[in-house]
This record gives structure tokens, sequence and C-alpha cells, in this order.
């Protein structure tokens, strides 16, 4: 079971999280958006081999939704950054 | 005693007799005994039959890599198959029985297959049943092969009844974790401790030592015989109050995280037991090494045993395994089996020497004869030149393999070494992760006691030898099987699945080279024991019988758990009412009192109906929906999930979130809304209450409450970090309970007599706190069965007083299945009902709550999508069945015909479907192509055979104009 480092609340096990996707998918301008690039954006992910940048909320823990550096093949967590620390 | 124990001698307590039975026999065996060798003890040579031809088989090994003392432990409730009778401790009053045989093991009728073999070799299953068909047998497989075949194999016994044993969960966190006592494992556990560690060390076995129990021979350790001082540090460790040191416990998983899955056997028998949870920092694995069979025409035999398993059988036991032994090694470790068969009084009537072979062995259920030939030039074996030699007892090793189960199931590689004859350990897998002793091809004991040490900068010396010590190593003969095929004689792979050499070249001849498919084609690996002695072997024979290396063959893959695990120890506690977590609420005493009839919504516990002494539920709920309907009900929505939504921007938020505006309501009013996804389609609905300026309170459904508040996170903290915006959930901060019906107002009066409740003091959708009952209460006034409606919050605590005041003023209880029926009558939706994740609110006919005045809002942007817009999108409508007392199923086809023919069109299915006590009849509501535009229309709903004539309609079925909010 992966252990993921929560800024807040320290080292805990993957239960108390719910996995949120791909944390590098921007949201287009829903106005200059083209129909290509809106379904791009909520239908199509990669499925990478190695490093991954992923959304976890602490669900069960302080709500956080935090971006995590995380090795598909290796399963080693890197670096855990706060989504709202992240995005702005 | 009779049978074969020695009078003397062996790491058992003979003056603790312990009886047991097998197959029904009464034995006796001694403290200190597994199953397997008390079985040996009295003389018990077969123990089960083989998978595919009911083979008899014995004893092969005495250890965890045996395959065929596979056996059914207890009766009834307690059984439990598939446990290792070597890996058993025996308990008094133990049954246990063989997993396979009829009527008994010794005596197997399904033995007449073995005389059949051509059809039961590689890939039978699909050869034979899968593609001829009996003539005149329609699904000859499932009525009469399958059925058969399933008769005969089986593996184990499913108990009957509920398991009566209480398993545990334990969690443990240390910084070094060690799998496997023996030398290096000890030896790790003891450096750990030194350098300040805390450290948890497990034994599967109920002794420490290891190799040191059953062998003689290695050398001395810190001037102590192996075992004394494996003994001594076991002891050491724990006393330790840094370790945690525990036998009968065997590690079965390792995950990310290095977490350690481990199964502790009790000490009073096979049952329960606990399962620990283990983190570590670091983690070693020590689990030693398994004894290879060789490859020859009939290996299987009863009396064919690993050389390990007759010295342990002598030395640990104080058993007699035969009287006289035929010797077959592949390496030149043979001086402790030697002294071990002398010290038995066992005679060595042959040694099969490195230029010799075995060809066959004779004898009905035991070993009678083993023949012996020289080989060859061409390295076959000359049978011109065989001999026969009287034998109950063949000590055979090929060598040893590491036991890498656990390094390989959490990623970590294996590669073939030459040198040391076997598939070691190569990279991968976790940092901290280590493997130790025999496990990492360090077979001496020196070796294995330095390398579980480990070269810990600073710390204590590690464990000092002295004298002789030969290492076994898989050198020596070929491993490649031996002959067989060219003998015309079955020599076994796998002796649980009964897997041959001919069946590996079959496998290879037709074309199934990689080691993954011939394994899948020859069942071989696939048993119960998991291959543990099969597996080099079958790359062997695959490697011989198309060429190649064996190293080029590689192993095929492990997966947890490395060993059998009960399902009651993997459940734990989780099981009957402590399998899931239960929400219930406040009222949930009262609602039991009332004889309610409970349904699942998320977690929580709703009534669905009360149903009185005697009533069935269809008159329950039609008269809890005549009471909304002409009197008033109260129905529990303290379930209702609830968000405090607070914050500067909080009406720019919620905006943003609902298809409909927001920002534009008042202080004091609330407004239905729905929720999309980024895709279009709805995801939750429920009811926004401005509460002030800046505050909201926002309802979601029952089920999606947890889901609706992890997604506004979402949105708030990754996409609008920017807005001023809170989210908590409320939902247990609110009791609730929904006053509905033409009497709601009046009954609304007596709870609370100082509240106006006239249409303009306090209109349809909007809400008023006030004192209700004497309790402090916000009351919304919202309907969801198109009556005039109250929903009565309270604090928590105080929903049972709410509830019982309600019911005081006299509303009538109603559950959640009359709410469906009520709402469905109404037209109004239920998300999961009317939306699976592929409805927009369009479909829903809910146009009219889309703004199109206001900026983005999540799933605006696809709902401009021309798919989303096009004609052929399934629209919401009502359906009256043509017989008016038909009851629709949920989830009918809607089709054009009554008689289809596929493929046939699919134009839809019915989402809801209820009797109504109001309109007298059935009906439905669905989601049917285009089919606000097919109001009129007679379709059909099809459903199990049955097609019902339907006529598609306004989904609003009661009060289309609403005139009863207000009544």
């Amino acid at each position: 079971m992966l252990l993921i480092p929560c800024p807040h609340c320290g080292v805990r096990p993957e239960t108390e999280f719910v996995y949120g996707g791909d944390a590098t998918v921007r949201r287009p301008d829903p106005k200059t958006a083209s129909l290509d690039a809106w379904a791009a954006y909520i239908y199509e992910r990669d499925n990478p081999k190695g490093p991954h940048t992923e959304l976890w909320l602490h669900a069960s823990g302080c709500h956080s939704w935090l971006v995590v550096e995380r090795d598909t093949v290796t399963h080693a967590i890197g670096q855990v950054r706060q989504a709202r620390d992240a995005a702005s | 005693m009779t049978g074969s124990r020695l009078p003397a001698g062996g790491l058992i307590d003979r003056t603790k007799p312990i009886s047991f039975t097998f197959e029904g026999r009464a034995l006796t065996g001694y403290a200190g005994d597994s199953v397997a060798s008390a079985l040996l003890a009295n003389d018990v040579r077969i123990v089960g039959r083989s998978f595919k031809r009911h083979r008899p088989r014995g004893l092969l090994s005495l250890g965890m890599e045996e395959p065929n003392a596979i056996l059914n432990v207890g009766t009834g409730a307690h059984a439990a198959p598939n446990r290792f009778a070597t890996e058993l401790p025996l308990a008094q009053g133990l049954a246990v029985s063989p997993t396979r045989g009829w009527p008994s093991s010794r005596f197997d009728l399904g033995g007449v297959l073995d005389l059949w073999p051509t059809p039961l070799a590689a890939g039978f299953y699909y050869k034979t049943f899968i593609g001829p068909r009996l003539p005149g047998v329609r699904d000859a497989w499932n009525r009469l092969w399958e059925p058969l075949l399933r008769s005969l194999a089986g593996q184990g016994r499913a108990p009957e009844g509920v398991d009566p044993d209480a398993y545990d969960h334990a969690h443990i966190e240390v910084d070094v974790a060690v799998v496997g006592a023996g030398l290096a494992g000890l030896a790790a556990a003891e450096a750990a401790l030194g350098r300040g560690a805390r450290v948890a060390l497990f034994e599967r076995d109920i002794r420490p030592g290891g190799r040191a129990l059953g062998r003689d021979g290695d050398p001395r350790i810190d001037d102590a015989a192996p075992l004394a001082w494996a003994e001594g540090a076991w002891a050491r460790i724990a006393d330790n109050p840094r370790a945690t040191a525990k036998l009968r416990t065997t590690a079965f998983g390792l995950y990310d995280g290095r977490q350690l899955a481990v199964y502790e056997l009790p000490v009073d028998g096979p049952y329960a037991g606990r399962i620990w949870h283990v983190r570590a920092k670091e983690i070693v694995i020590a689990a030693g090494a398994l004894e290879r069979p060789m490859t020859f025409p009939g290996n299987d035999r009863p009396g064919v045993m690993l050389a390990s398993a007759v010295e342990a059988a002598i030395r640990r036991y104080g058993v007699r395994p035969g009287g006289q032994a035929v010797v077959f090694l592949n390496h030149g470790d043979g001086a402790g089996l030697r002294q071990a068969l002398n010290a038995a009084d066992i005679e060595i009537v042959a040694e099969v020497g490195p230029d010799e072979t075995v060809t066959g062995t004779q004898g009905f259920g035991r070993l009678q004869s083993v023949d012996i030939a020289p080989l060859g030039p061409d390295g076959l074996p000359r049978m011109d030149a065989r001999r026969r030699v009287p034998a109950d007892l063949l000590a055979t090793s090929g060598g040893w393999s590491p036991a890498l189960a656990l390094h390989l199931i959490q990623g970590g590689r294996q590669a073939w070494s030459e040198a040391d004859g076997c598939f070691i350990a190569a990279g991968g897998g976790q940092d901290g992760v280590r493997l130790a002793g025999a496990a990492n091809a360090r077979f001496s004991a020196a070796a294995a006691l330095a390398d579980g040490h480990g070269s810990t900068a600073g710390g204590a010396p590690g464990p000092k030898t002295t004298g002789g010590d030969a290492a076994p190593s898989g050198q020596g003969l070929p491993l490649a099987p031996i002959a067989a095929e060219r003998l015309k004689r079955q020599a076994f792979i796998d002796f649980q699945h009964d897997v041959t050499v001919a069946d590996i070249g079959l496998a290879a001849r037709e074309g199934f080279h990689a080691i993954e498919h011939a394994k899948r084609y020859t069942t071989a690996g696939m048993g119960t024991d998991q291959g543990r002695t099969a597996q080099l072997a079958t790359a062997a024979a695959l490697a011989a019988a198309t060429g190649r290396e064996i190293g080029d063959i590689g192993l095929s893959g492990l997966r947890p758990p490395v060993t059998p695990v009960p399902f009651g120890a993997l459940g734990g506690w989780r099981r009957g009412a402590l399998f899931a977590p239960v929400r219930q609420t406040p009222m949930h005493r009262r609602h039991e009192a009332l004889g309610a009839v409970f349904e699942d919504v998320g977690d929580w516990k709703r009534a669905r109906y009360y149903a009185a002494p005697g009533e069935a539920m269809a008159p329950a709920v039609a008269r809890e929906c005549r009471a909304v309907r002409t009197a008033v009900g109260a129905l529990d929505v303290s379930t209702l999930g609830k968000i405090a939504v607070a914050g500067p921007d909080a009406a720019a938020f919620l905006n943003r979130v609902y298809t409909n505006r927001m920002d534009t309501l008042a202080v004091g009013a609330c407004r239905y809304g729905v929720m999309l996804k980024d895709d279009g389609m709805v995801f939750d609905d429920g009811v926004v209450a401005r509460l002030g300026p800046n505050r909201f309170h926002v309802t979601t459904t029952s089920g999606g409450a947890a889901a609706v508040l992890n997604w506004l996170e979402d949105w708030r903290q990754t996409e609008w970090p920017d807005l001023k915006v809170w989210l908590a959930s409320v939902t247990e901060q609110w009791a609730g309970v929904a006053v509905a019906g033409p009497n709601a107002a009046r009954t609304l009066a007596a709870l609370a007599p100082e509240l106006d409740l006239s249409d303009t003091a306090f209109p349809h959708l909007t809400w008023r706190d006030a004192t209700a009952a004497g309790l402090s209460a916000r009351i919304f006034r919202v309907s969801f069965s198109g009556e005039r409606g109250y929903e009565i919050n309270v604090p928590w605590r105080h929903g049972e007083a709410l509830w019982d005041a309600v019911l005081a003023a006299g509303a009538i209880p109603y559950g959640t299945e009359a709410m469906h029926v009520l709402r469905a009558e109404k037209g109004f939706i239920v998300v999961g009902h009317e939306t699976d994740g592929t409805v927009t609110p369009v479909d829903l006919g809910l146009s009219w709550l889309i703004s199109a005045k206001k900026g983005d809002f999540i799933g605006k942007r696809a709902l401009a999508r021309p798919a989303l817009t096009a004609p052929g999108r399934k629209q919401l409508v009502g359906l009256e069945p043509e017989d008016a007392s038909v009851v629709l199923d949920e989830g009918a086809q809607i089709i054009a015909t009554a008689t289809p023919r596929p493929p046939e069109p699919m134009l839809g299915h019915v989402a809801s479907s209820y009797w109504s006590s109001a309109l007298n009849r059935g009906f439905a509501l669905a989601l049917v192509k285009d089919g606000r535009a097919r109001h009129g229309e007679r379709l059909f709903a099809w459903s199990l055979g049955v097609a019902h004539a339907v006529r598609v309609r306004d989904p609003v079925f009661y009060d289309p104009k609403g005139a009863r909010l207000h009544a």
C-alpha cells in the first residue's frame, strides 16, 4: 500500500486518499476552446510508464487536494504539494 | 506406539502424546510434530490423490515446498481446505483428510482415470470439451463434462456453514522486519537490535533455526551447536523490549510502501489466527531455500522423498521413513543424509552415481523397487545395463533454489546463475528490501550468517563459525528431465496437477514456447502448492524440449499470497455487522420500532417502508402514498448530504457549479439546482438555500454527498484557488423530517404556533428559522412529493425528539419507496435512476434550469457540443402500460415491436417503475430516443422475454399544474 506524505497531516496510507487523475491537465478557456481541445481535456489521458504527476485528495484527513509525483513503475512517491499552491 | 517412530531422538516431546484423525482413523503423534511428520510416524504413506489422474501420492517434503500433502482440516463449519500438512503443527483432536480421493485416498475410484492417459494430456479441456459436440446433447460442457469433472477433481471442500472463528487484524510499525528465523534471519535481527532498531521477526515454523532443525554437519556457531545457537539467539531477541518475535507466522504478501502481510496461527490449533500488517523501514527476506526434486520416470511414487525431508524426518521428528533407501542426488552434499540414514538404521541399498540415473520405480501405493541404469555416451540411460534394487525409500535432491516469492511479488527480478545452479535475485523491487541467507543464494551456514548480519559499520561483529561446512548447490547432474520421454514413462513435473515431461513436450510441439503459455496450457505450477517444486522443473523441461537454455526460458510470475491464507483471516473483523460502516440517523430506533424495512443508500440505512404486522410491502407503500396525497406524511430526510458554503465569493462559486443562477438567490430563499460534470452530464442535484449574503446551505443526494464535496473541493482548490470560499460538510449536524401533504401546514402549525405559514409570509422555496416542538429549527418549504411540504431541520441530537413530535402531531411515517412513487408521479428525477452519467439536463427536460445569462459554469461548454444537441438522444418520458395492472421492470428495453428480431434497435430503457395508488395503475419514467417527439406513440417494454405495450407520454403524471403545492 502506498504511503503518501500529506503536507498537513504527515505520512498516511493510501486508503485515506481519493485518486484524482492527471494533475497536468489544464482546463481550456471555454470561450475559445475548440471542440477538439475540449474533448481532449474531458476524455484524453495518457497512461505513462514512469513518472506521473497526479492529484490525490486527502479525503479521510484534511481534505486537501495534493499534487503528487508518483512513479507508475516503482510506485515511488516523490514531491507532494498542495494543489492550491501548485495552481496559483 | 507402533509405526515408524524411532525409539529416541528428535525435537518432539514424547511425554505429550497428541490424538488426531486422518480420514477418520484415530492416530497419535507427539508435541513438536507437524501433521506430516505424525502421518509419517503412523506409516501413512498415501496422503492424497493427484488432481487429474488420481494417482496415489505421498509426502514429498516436510517443508513449505510440499505439493501432495495438502489437506482439509476440520469438519462442518470449521472446515479449512488446502492446508499444508508439513506446515500444520499437530494439535489435539485435529481431524484432517485428503483434499481428493473418493471413497478414500487409499482406494480411489477416480484412479481409473490413470489408465486412460491420452485425453488427459496438456490442453485436454480445450481439445476434448470445448470443441467437439456430443450428438444430441446441447451445451455438453455445462451439462455433462463440467459437473463430472468437478465431482472428480475439486481443490478441497468448502466449509459448511458460517465460519465460527474470530480472526484478528493488527498493525505494527518497526525499523526492521525480518522474515524467517533461520541462521540468516536470526543474525539479521540481532544485528538490527544491536544498532538500536525496533525489530519484528517472523518465523513460519513452530521453532526457530531453519536448516539447523533437521540437519547435521553444519559448523559450530559462536562455539555452540547450530540449533543451540539458534535457540539462544531467538531467546535473546524475544527478550529484547525493542523486538517482536513470532513463531507460526507466515509472511504471504509484500506490498508497496514496504508493507508486509503476515498470517499468525494461534498456538492451540489451526483455526482462527491473526493477520499482521507490518510497516518497516527495512525488510530482510531470509525465507530460506526450497529443495528441488529430480525429474525421472516414476518420481511420484509414495516413498520418493526429498533428501532434506528424509533427514528432517529422522533428526527432527524421530521418524524412520523406510528401511531400505536409494540415494539419488545431483550434488555432493549427501554426508548429513548418509549419517542420518545410518543413525536410523536405514540401509542404503544403492546410491545413484553421477554416471547413472533412475529409470523407473515400482510398487503399488508404496515404493518397492527402483531401477537404476548407467548413462551412455549419448547421455541416455543404457536400459540393457539396468539393475533393479529393492527399496521403500528414495531420497532425492536436485539442489536448492532460493525462496524468492516475496522478492518477486513486490517487483523484484530473478536471473539464472550458472555458478549457483539456480535462479537468484537480480535487482528490482523496493528500496529497503533485501534478501539474506539461502534466499540470497548464500547456502553455507557461514555465508548465510554473514549475509544476514550484514556489514553494519560500527556494529557488533557477527556470529563466528568453526568447523567444516558443505554447501549444497544446484551443481552436478543436469536438471533436465532424464530421458522420460524417450523411455515412454511418466516423469512428473507438477505432482499436484499431474503434469508430466510429456505434457511439456506436447505443449512445446504445439507452439507454447513461452513459460507463461506452457504453464497455462499444461497447468504446471497452478495448483494450491503454487508450483514450488514444479517451477524449475517446468523451465528445465521446456528448455530441453525447445533446445534453449533454462536462463532464457525463465520462471513464470508469482502473485500474492505466496501461501494459501484463509478467507476468514483476510476478512478479519470485517464481516457481518462490521463488514462495512453503517450510518444511522438519530431516528433509527424509532424506525425499527415502527417495523421499518431498511434499504442501503450509500452507507446509510434508510427506512424503505413501515410494515404493520402482517402487512406486505405493496399495501404498505400504497397506504403511505395515500397518507401523503390525502393527509400528511413524515419522512426522515436526515441522510441528505448537506454542505455549508461560506465566504465573500460563495455566490460566485455556486454560480459556476450549478447550471442556473445562484447569485440572484435572495437571503431567505431556496432554489433547486443540478450540477454537471465538465462533460455536460448530470452529476448531482439538490436545493441551495441562501442563509446570508456570504453563506449558503447546499443539499446533495444522500448517496452522493461525499463525492460532491470532494468534487467541489477539487474545483475550489485546483481550478479557482483565487475564490474566497470555504466548504464544510454539515450532513451530520442537521437531522431532518419532511412533512408533506395537504395537512402539512396544519401539522407544522401545531409544532410551531408562532410561525406564520401563509403563502405570502412563508412561500414555497423559502426557508425560515423557528422554534418547532420546542427545538431550534430551520424549516425549508420545499416539496419532493408535489404536495405542500416542509423540511424541518434541527440539531442532530434532537432528531428523535423532532420525529416523535411530528408523529404526535398526526403525520403518518412514510419510507423511501413511497417517496420514490410520489416523486415519480410528479416526474421528478432521481440521480442514478434517471441519470447514468450519459444524461444531460436537456435530455431530462430541464432546459429551464440552464441559465443563458451568466458566464461559465461546469459543463456549459460541453452542452454546446454538436453530439449533445443532435437528434436521436434519449429523453425523459413517462410510460403508461396499456394493461394498467402491469408494473414494468426497471431496466426493461424500449423497442418498437412486440416480437423483436435481434439485432432489434433499442430505443431506450425504463428508468423508474412503480405502482401508483393515486393513478390506480402502473407507470414508469423512461429514457427514450427523441422521446419528447414521441408522446402518444405506442412502443414496447421488453424484459426477460416479455414485451408489454406502453404509451409514451409526458413524465408528469400527477398534478401537472402544481396546484397542490399550495393546498
